[in-house]
């Protein structure tokens, strides 16, 4: 695309087209054959193509539908069906009772969150960025994510705090922070990281249905991306189990671990990488913490070569810890060559879009990172 | 003739070890020890059965008068006390004099279990109002297993606290030790208007209310001296207590706030006729989360008593320092809010109820404001008199004791005896004892147990211990 368009697209559509194109590409044997399947039957698809926003609505309405505790409480989730829409039509269903807007009070609405999960509701607090959530941040760490154990176990908290993470496009450097690793770093959390629309829903419903108080990653600019979805996911009772990685393409060269973005970019990095005879492996980690480090261990002890590639800064970053662990492992010894981390540039994201670009990993950073690792 | 008897008896008990002649020993001002109220009083109606003239005296009158409402007919001394300090006091000095006079009527008048008043009525302080036409009534009624309920849990909380101040000095108790003692009758007060049903979350001043809402001395000592004994097994400590619709103990300031607004809407969710009350301080009270929990608490009508315990110092910032304007009971702005004499249990539950009753009824969120003051400095280790004077503390200590308070009251309204207060002391501090000598002796929470309770209802999971060869294991 030329920086002169005719006609203007929104910076999210374009990407959200490039995406949906790559996927299109990258799942093509099996859309034809979903397109064949469906002329064969005629009745309703085996598989769906589902975007993340989609996906995210309906784990919400069927967990609403699925236990009467749960509610869903935040800035505009009601009557203006989501910041980003992602609550879309759920107030009409479920009403005042169960779908609340709040005032602009993160720290507020945050404990109040905190608070009727002690007092045994399952309530899911979403943040319009996790950016603001720094705003409401001891109540996430210190009420939400400490009580268990302060209190040897008699106060649960079963909450789930969700909301886009990560950088966006064009919201510059106070709505860009990534906030896995900040997370990630505390005992008590779960934290959840998903990538495509299978990840979304299933790890959205397990994280309605766990104890414990879970921080769901989204990303904006995965929102209006589709995906494929199995006829097995789209069961109501469909959950993915927190705490397990996911491979999602298999390689014996190198092992890329990402997650949520960019292990879209990983895909694409493996297809180019593949023409030149280099094979990925690209692990979804789907978790971050607990993470599974058996996963990312099995495989680097198959392909000797470790990259991590993620959005977020790079100190004290998931790379950084996924780096530790594998130090203090047994696939070290496996290894080839140091791990590399692809990571985020050092910076407060800037605005100007050639910067912004090139604040984050780009595919070719990937690619280039991968061939430095294998030295080729 | 009284000396002689006096004397005589005195001899007696050396000799026997025992009170033979209770009478005397009623009369005598000496202060008794060894044998309990109820040896005494069936000793003594033994005496009065043997030596009372059958003519019926004031003193029955008395008695059968205040078995049943009492007319309006009844001279005035011998009323049941309704009580103001001056009539008290003169009821009192009247009885006095005839005792002396008719030793065998009036120990019967004083001394018997059946001659204390069952129930009385006081006048409490006026609460100020902010927002509300009508506020808590200035008159309450006592009975008198609820005036030594209330003494027995104010004075089990004094003891307690002045314990753990004696154990931190030891060093037996480490870390944060925010000591309650002055700001009994909030606790005290509070818990006695509400149900066990309903929830309370309070700040980190919270052993007091860790103990009216229902765990045992035992158990918060052991927590505090950090033994598996303790109430959260030595995990959580002096800040982190917690018990059925008890959510502690929070030791972030101001963090409850919203917590306990939660708690409200989780009650209105329910649909289950229950309240939240939200506990914080003078000094918490321009916490900014604060005010976020009162807009929504008002805007959604949540069911949720704030109540603000003014005991003047926020750490070691005095109220004048830390706000700009110290009326916190107005600071809810469009939330009604009453402000409370916090020294005074029976004015504590009154505005209570009468708060409770406001949310109860869908009227909202409302503030309560209870002055009330802290013996102890902020925490132990503030001697807590560089910021206020030993004069100051030693004034609220002699004028305005919760304790003393009650126990004047009940006593000058014949409610209960000084024996029998004492006897409640003996009991006490026995109980508090039994506490210490377990909270001492019990052992350690085990080493295995370090990583447990990290999740809830989770298969066991593995946590990285110091070094990477620590693996240590973590179960719900």
């Amino acid at each position: 695309m030329t920086s002169q368009n005719p006609t203007f697209y929104p910076a999210e559509d374009r990407v959200k087209m490039a995406a949906s194109l790559r996927c299109f590409l990258r799942s093509g044997k099996n859309a034809v054959s979903a397109l064949r399947r469906q002329a064969f039957h005629g009745s309703a698809p085996a598989a769906v193509q589902v975007t993340v926003r989609d996906a995210l609505n309906q784990a919400m309405d069927e967990e609403l539908e699925r236990d009467e505790r749960v509610f869903l409480l935040g800035e505009e989730v009601a009557q203006y069906d989501g910041a980003y829409k992602v609550s879309r039509g759920l107030w009409k269903k479920y009403g005042d009772k169960r779908i609340i807007d709040t005032p602009i009070s993160e720290m507020g609405f945050a404990g109040i969150a905190v608070g009727s999960a002690m007092a045994g509701l399952r309530p899911i607090c979403e943040f319009m960025t996790f950016n603001f959530s720094m705003q409401a941040i001891d109540q996430v760490i210190n009420s939400a994510a400490k009580t268990y154990y302060m209190s040897a176990g008699l106060q649960a908290v079963p909450i789930v705090f969700r909301g886009p993470n990560g950088s966006s496009a064009g919201v510059a450097a106070q709505h860009s922070q990534c906030f896995a690793a900040w997370y990630s770093h505390c005992p008590g959390l779960k934290v959840v990281s998903p990538w495509n629309s299978e990840d979304a829903k299933g790890l959205l419903k397990a994280a309605i249905r766990d104890d414990n108080p879970v921080v769901f990653l989204e990303n904006e600019l995965m929102y209006g991306v589709a995906f494929e979805m199995s006829e097995e996911t789209q069961s109501k009772d469909f959950t993915i189990p927190i705490g397990k990685a996911k491979i999602e393409r298999q390689g014996n060269h190198v092992t890329l671990v990402s997650h949520s973005r960019y292990v879209g970019h990983c895909l694409d990095a493996a297809a180019v990488l593949a023409k030149e005879g280099i094979e990925c492996e690209v692990i979804n980690m789907r978790t971050i913490r607990p993470m599974d480090v058996e996963t990312i261990e099995t495989s680097v002890m198959k392909t000797n070569h470790l990259v991590t590639v993620e959005g977020g800064w790079p100190q004290f970053g998931v790379g950084a810890e996924i780096c530790a662990r594998i130090m203090e492992g047994p696939a070290f010894n496996y290894l080839d060559s140091p791990v590399t981390r692809v990571t985020g540039v050092d910076i407060p994201m800037p605005y100007a879009k050639i910067l912004e670009d090139h604040s984050v990993p780009q595919i070719k950073d990937i690619i280039f990172s991968v061939k430095k690792t294998l030295n080729v | 003739m009284t000396s002689v008897w006096r004397f005589v008896s005195n001899a007696l008990c050396r000799i026997t070890g025992r009170k033979v002649f209770p009478i005397f020993v009623m009369l005598s001002s000496e202060p008794q020890a060894a044998p309990t109220v109820s040896e005494l009083l069936v000793d003594l109606s033994e005496f009065i059965r043997l030596t009372s003239p059958a003519v019926p005296d004031p003193a029955e009158t008395w008695l059968q008068s205040h078995k049943q409402p009492p007319p309006s007919s009844t001279p005035p001394s011998l009323a049941p006390p309704v009580c103001t300090d001056e009539a008290s006091a003169g009821l009192v000095s009247s009885m006095t004099e005839s005792q002396l006079e008719n030793p065998g009527s009036t120990v019967v008048v004083s001394n018997s279990l059946n001659e204390f008043t069952t129930r009385a009525s006081f006048d409490i302080k006026k609460c100020d109002l902010h927002g509300l036409e009508a506020g808590p009534p200035l008159k309450t009624e006592l009975s008198r297993d609820e005036g030594l309920r209330f003494y027995r849990t104010m004075q089990v909380m004094r003891r307690m606290e002045l314990k753990a101040d004696q154990l931190y000095k030891q060093k037996i108790i480490r870390g944060f030790c925010h000591l309650y003692d002055g700001q009994e009758a909030c606790a005290a007060g509070v818990e006695a208007a509400i149900d066990p049903s309903d929830h309370l979350i309070t700040a980190y001043r919270a052993h007091g209310y860790t103990y009216t809402r229902g765990v045992s001395v035992r158990e918060i000592l052991a927590e505090l001296t950090g033994r598996r004994g303790g109430v959260a097994k030595g995990k959580g400590g002096s800040m982190h207590m917690y018990a059925p619709n008890f959510y502690g103990g929070n030791g972030i300031v101001g963090a409850q706030v919203p917590l306990g607004a939660g708690i409200a809407l989780a009650c209105k969710y329910q649909g289950n006729n229950q309240i939240c009350v939200t506990l914080y301080g003078d000094g918490a009270a321009n916490q900014g989360q604060i005010f976020e929990a009162f807009n929504m608490a008002a805007l959604w009508k949540l069911p949720c008593l704030f109540i603000c315990e003014n005991n003047k110092y926020g750490m070691g910032t005095s109220v004048e320092r830390a706000s700009a304007s110290t009326d916190y009971y107005k600071r809810g702005h469009f939330m009604p809010g009453i402000r409370v004499d916090g020294m005074d249990v029976l004015c504590v539950r009154e505005a209570t109820k009468f708060a409770a009753d406001h949310c109860r009824t869908g009227k909202g969120p409302i503030i309560m404001e209870l002055q009330t003051y802290r013996y102890h400095g902020h925490s132990m280790s503030d001697p807590g008199v560089s910021y206020r004077t030993r004069e100051e503390i030693q004034e609220v200590r002699s004028k305005n004791d919760p304790i003393s308070l009650l126990k004047e009251r009940m006593l000058s309204s014949n409610m209960a005896s000084v024996e029998e207060f004492k006897e409640i002391d003996i009991e006490i501090r026995k109980e508090v004892e039994d506490a210490t000598q377990f909270a001492t002796s019990d052992s350690e929470p085990p080493l295995e147990e370090l990583c447990n309770h990290i999740f809830s209802n989770n298969p066991p999971l593995q946590v990285r211990g110091t070094h990477p060869w620590a693996k240590l294991k973590s179960s719900s």
